[in-house]
């Protein structure tokens, strides 16, 4: 199941909680999830954060695996992870959303299917 | 399992216009489950243990391991479904109707209690989850 959500590693889900007690790191991790994918100085300008203090935030978003970095020439871009998301869920909800999704891929089996 | 009055259960209905022994095939044909579900290696036998199996994501290993609780074809099918502390139980109905069958899906045996710790309640996070709904909505 792509994202079932679930009790996960208990170290896992700790570095979830760990990296976004943070406010500056939450809204750096909104921001990512909200406008897709930015680079460490997009997200410098508006923070009033110096580069290096947004760089040790986005480390620990990172290792949390709640952001992913991507090098392009001279730039680091990161872009949100928002399945790194899924053991602060609320199982019901997000299995209801996984069994809807499988009914969908149910039915069109069925159709195919002699 | 926990005791009932402490667990919450999900449900599903849908209305499909196949025969209840078409839809039954897709529900316990192994090849044809992994079209639709998972991989596994279920076998439509009661006390038979078998595990779904899905590409590991953050936070989860892939693995629901199962076990065969009820087969009445083509009528009700039921397996435990449980992961990583997850315990629960997913139950299959089909109803024949004018037009088909009626597909139910219920999942019970989910621990609120659970959810709560997984949520993080602790840490105040609900209304920060709230906002991220949108997101989290998407990941089945």
């Amino acid at each position: 199941m792509p994202a079932a959500p679930h009790a996960g590693s208990q170290a896992g889900s700790n570095d979830v909680f760990r990296a976004l007690a943070d406010p500056t790191r939450r809204a750096i991790f909104e921001r990512l999830a909200r406008e897709g994918e930015l680079t460490v100085h997009a997200l410098t300008a508006p923070a009033g954060i110096s580069q290096p203090a947004i760089s040790r935030h986005l480390g620990v978003l990172k290792r949390a695996r709640l952001v992913r970095r991507r090098h392009a020439g001279r730039e680091t871009h990161y872009s949100a992870q928002p399945q790194a998301l899924a053991p602060l869920a609320d199982w019901m909800n997000a299995y209801g959303a996984f069994w809807r999704d499988r009914f969908d891929q149910l039915e069109s089996l069925l159709t195919n299917l002699p | 399992m926990t005791p009932k009055e402490a667990t919450r259960t999900l449900v599903i209905e849908r209305e499909m216009p196949h025969r209840p022994e078409k839809i039954w095939r897709a529900l316990t044909e192994g090849p044809l489950i992994q079209e639709w579900l998972m991989a596994n290696d279920f076998k439509p036998l009661v006390g038979h243990r078998f595990t779904f199996r899905a590409t590991p994501v953050a936070g989860w290993n892939g693995i629901i391991h199962s076990h065969v609780e009820t087969v009445e074809p083509p009528s009700v099918l039921a397996y435990t479904w449980d992961s990583m502390g997850l315990e629960t139980l997913v139950t299959w109905t089909l109803t024949p109707t004018a037009s088909g069958t009626r597909l139910r899906m219920e999942q019970s045996g989910f621990q609120p209690g659970q959810d709560q710790a997984y949520k993080g309640a602790n840490y105040g996070w609900q209304k920060f989850i709230g906002n991220l709904d949108r997101f989290v909505g998407g990941l089945g």
